[in-house]
């Protein structure tokens, strides 16, 4: 391995395992508040996640939705932009994906159905994340305040379509979808009997593969990363910076909504009011751990979820919320310290000299 | 090594003493045993080629860094490894090559941030701030006006206010990063009254410059870096150009000759024409007032001015970063085309090139490797169906890196690791490295080093030679002159003389460039 790579490495990696250790000693003092060992706390969270089959699929399971979401946030900051509304197109996805299931005669084969679904709910949050795009670049209306917003207006509306039309008595969500339902991985070994992992996460890995060639090898990531860096570099090499501010955002939507069909497709087989829950959100979380490159966001995603599965565990010894507060503070321990250690790191580098 | 003078360091005649300094971050050694010896009152040139550790020394002295090893001692005391706080407070002040001044906040905040007045314990007193700026604006001859924005001030006016702000805080070293690098040759003129008169109030000066007329003109003695090392100590009076030079470069440089042109230029061979053009600043102002002007194949057109009389808003129309409101350009190849209102990639492909004012702006990503610096603007030839095609990347970088001698080699190296010269050749070499009829040269060798600029000019007449329209702006009067075969003075957005290149000095396009004589073009 050549010395700029393992910089490049070093550099991606240290500061987000600083935050993760400083998030574990804020931990600890926690635990010691509520009187409970650390050690047995943690060896209960691991016990309930990766330590049996359907703690395991269940990470897995709300991974697969954070890769996503992640994902979505990250390509925009790539570009130097900040997607707020993955939440709403996540749900958006979701909602076009059963609605896609639902109109489908139950004859259309998976094959068929399944990429039709997926497609739906690409097309709605790719919808949605033009509508910032296109403010932004049309108008320079700026994207955190109008994806803010935009999560209201969607959410709502959602929640509208499904309390006054779509929904089965008595309950928020739709009916079961006729066809498109993605297998459980239950399928393929009955090791994760019982969980709501499913043939999703493939397609998650898959969407972080492609966003790994189109970032690094693609002219179009390469223009991308220069209006993120330095947009007026951008602009003097003939990048339409207008036009990348727009492309990017349809993908960031299309990437969030692509992460509605976890649950609809592979879970639950309808769409549910809030069946999101914050998951757009926590992709914010996991792209900044991830620090926006794809590998780095399968890791913090799966880490984010064996937090949020591991608070259900720890139930017992520690109140749940105590997971929550963990996954804020690695949050800032990592806004804190990627500044921080990444001078640290290059204070032992050459600068530019005069 | 010669060591001329050899004061002790602990003489009381020796303002500052570096010994045997030592400074490297990672690999790269900026300093391995540079000497710097500065009288008190005196003022002291410390001249080298980018990457020569000039500015790593200064900032070791101005308390940036700590060395790795070796001696500072200021007025005998030995100082090594101090803060800033504690070189402010030993009378210690630098002025750094980009201002660091708070653009909305008046001349006077800006003087006194840090160290306000106030009125009882929370309340600024801004009279009382004022009244202390105009005293010391006074006293130094540093003329600014306190009450003004600091973004309303012209450059020399922001740089007279860095050096109050040093001189407020009771600098009586002062270190200047190469403070000329924005001025007009009047500023720059007054800029040596102030050091003149600092100096006879026994103020010591130490100044960082690439250009060998400063350091005849106002230095008592010089200090010759290369490579992280002190290669010589002169006196002023002792040396001339051609020595200093030779012991920065290490060999015998070629000094920029006032060479004429290379020929009669061919008025039919138009190759780039203006007509009639207005553009507005980012601010709305008119910057380009109806100009019109037309470069010919195998000609250089020089645009002298000083800066913010409307050059970079011409360029940028030109490149097609900016709207015109009116007027037209027109790019004649085979056959004559108008790009008024062509994109910039459009522009590119008609045969335009540009290296723009501004390399850390728009020249360059800085955090983009080498090899990925060489294609911007050029990327879409670099695509396999949307595909970055990396052999071809990494060809065009080998052969870029070797032609222009870019260092380190490393195509792999971010560009923001390089010095200010290695930098500039990238720009050069992705523009003049490709099929082009017409170049934009903005500001080509601005802090740039003697071995670059001689480079680059080299460049510049190549291109001139066979048969390439090249416009060049550039703040620098003799750059203007020993390249150019015609030139054009640009003030208030309009060219107010036009003179051919023998006819051109220093003394006549002055005259135009601070708006004392006004002729209209020709």
């Amino acid at each position: 391995m050549n010395s700029k790579v393992r910089d490049t490495l070093v550099e991606g990696v240290v500061p987000s395992v600083v935050a993760l250790m400083i998030a574990l000693v804020v931990g600890d003092i926690l635990i010691l508040v509520f009187g409970e060992s650390p050690l047995a706390v943690y060896r209960l969270l691991l016990e309930g996640t990766w330590g049996n089959a359907y703690g395991l699929g269940q990470v897995l399971y709300k991974a697969t939705t954070l890769i996503f979401t992640g994902l979505a946030v990250a390509i925009g900051v790539r570009a130097g932009l900040f997607n707020i509304a993955a939440e709403s197109q996540l749900a958006a996805g979701g909602f076009a994906a059963a609605m896609t299931g639902l109109l489908l005669p139950a004859t259309v084969p998976a094959v068929v159905a399944i990429p039709l679904c997926m497609l739906a709910a690409m097309a709605a949050g790719g919808l949605l994340g033009g509508v910032p795009g296109v403010l932004k670049a049309r108008f320079g209306a700026h994207e955190v305040i109008v994806t803010i917003m935009l999560n209201f207006i969607v959410l709502a509306l959602l929640s509208y379509l499904i309390s006054a039309h779509f929904h089965v008595p008595e309950s928020l969500h739709t009916e079961e979808i006729r066809t498109g339902s993605i297998p459980r991985l239950t399928a393929a070994s009955s090791y994760f009997a019982g969980s709501a992992a499913n043939f999703t996460i493939i397609v998650a890995l898959i969407a972080a593969a492609a966003v790994w060639v189109l970032l690094f090898r693609t002219r179009a990531g390469y223009e991308l990363r220069a209006v993120g860096l330095q947009p007026e570099a951008a602009e003097y090499g003939g990048v339409k910076v207008p036009s990348v501010v727009i492309r990017t955002f349809l993908i960031s939507g299309a990437l969030a909504g692509l992460g509605g069909i976890n649950y609809v497709l592979g879970y639950k087989h309808y769409y549910e009011e809030g069946f999101a829950s914050g998951a757009g959100f926590l992709g914010i979380a996991v792209a900044l751990v991830g620090r926006s490159h794809p590998l780095g966001i399968v890791l913090s995603a799966l880490l984010f979820a064996t937090l949020s599965q591991g608070g259900l565990a720890v139930n017992a010894l520690v109140p749940k919320q105590m997971v929550e507060v963990l996954q804020a503070v690695v949050i800032i321990a990592v806004m804190t310290s990627i500044p921080e250690v990444r001078r640290a790191l290059r204070g032992a580098r050459p600068v530019p000299a005069t | 090594m010669t060591t001329p003078g050899s004061q002790l360091p602990g003489s009381p005649d020796v303002a500052v003493s570096m010994q045997n300094i030592v400074k490297s971050f990672g690999a790269v050694q900026a300093n391995r045993g540079a000497t710097l010896e500065v009288r008190r009152g005196e003022v002291h040139a410390i001249v080298g080629e980018n990457g020569a550790g000039k500015s790593t020394l200064m900032r070791i002295l101005g308390g940036l860094y700590p060395p790795n090893s070796g001696v500072v001692t200021v007025h005998g005391r030995t100082v090594t490894g101090w803060s800033t706080a504690e070189a402010i407070d030993a009378a210690v002040g630098m002025v750094h090559q980009h201002f660091m001044l708070v653009p909305t906040l008046t001349v006077a905040e800006n003087i006194v941030l840090g160290r306000e007045l106030t009125r009882g314990p929370f309340m600024l007193d801004r009279m009382r701030s004022e009244r202390a700026v105009a005293d010391l604006a006074m006293k130094t001859g540093l003329l600014v006006p306190a009450g003004r924005r600091v973004d309303e001030l012209s450059v020399g006016e922001a740089q007279r206010v860095e050096i109050l702000k040093a001189l407020y805080r009771g600098a009586r070293t002062l270190i200047l990063d190469e403070p000329t690098a924005v001025l007009s040759p009047r500023e720059v003129e007054e800029l040596w009254q102030v050091l003149r008169r600092l100096r006879s109030e026994g103020d010591t000066i130490i100044l960082i410059t690439h250009k060998l007329d400063e350091v005849m003109a106002i230095s008592d003695s010089i200090t010759v870096m290369r490579h992280g090392e002190t290669v010589e100590q002169l006196r002023t009076a002792d040396t001339n150009p051609a020595e200093i030079a030779r012991a920065m470069v290490g060999r015998d440089v070629a000094l920029p000759a006032h060479a004429g042109s290379t020929g009669a230029v061919d008025s039919r061979s138009v190759a780039l024409e203006l007509k009639d053009v207005r553009v507005r600043s980012t601010r709305g102002t008119v910057a380009v007032d109806g100009l019109s002007l037309a470069v010919a194949r195998g000609e250089i057109l020089g645009i002298a001015g000083v800066e913010g009389n409307g050059q970079t808003e011409l360029i940028e129309a030109i490149a097609g970063l900016r709207d015109i409101e009116s007027g037209s350009i027109t790019l004649s190849g085979a056959s004559p085309e108008d790009i008024s209102d062509s994109s910039v990639e459009a522009r590119a492909r008609a045969g335009l090139s540009h290296i723009p004012e501004d390399r850390h702006l728009r020249g360059l990503v800085l955090d983009y490797s080498i090899e990925d610096n060489l294609i911007l603007g050029m990327h879409r030839q670099f695509t396999k169906s949307g595909l970055l095609d990396r052999d071809r990347i990494a060809d065009n970088a080998r052969r870029q890196i070797a032609a222009f001698d870019i260092r380190p080699p490393d195509p792999h190296q971010q560009a923001r690791a390089l010095s200010g010269g290695n930098q500039q050749k990238i720009v050069v070499a992705r523009e003049m490295g490709r099929d082009f009829g017409v170049l934009l040269a903005a500001q080509p060798t601005r802090g740039v080093d003697v071995g670059a600029i001689e480079f680059i000019h080299a460049r510049l007449r190549e291109a001139r030679a066979s048969g390439k329209a090249v416009l060049l702006v550039s703040a620098d009067l003799t750059e203007i002159l020993a390249l150019s075969d015609r030139v054009a003075v640009m003030y208030g957005g309009k060219i107010v003389s036009m003179q051919a290149r023998a006819e051109a000095s220093e003394e006549s396009l002055g005259a135009f460039m601070t708006g004392a004589s006004r002729v209209t073009a020709a």
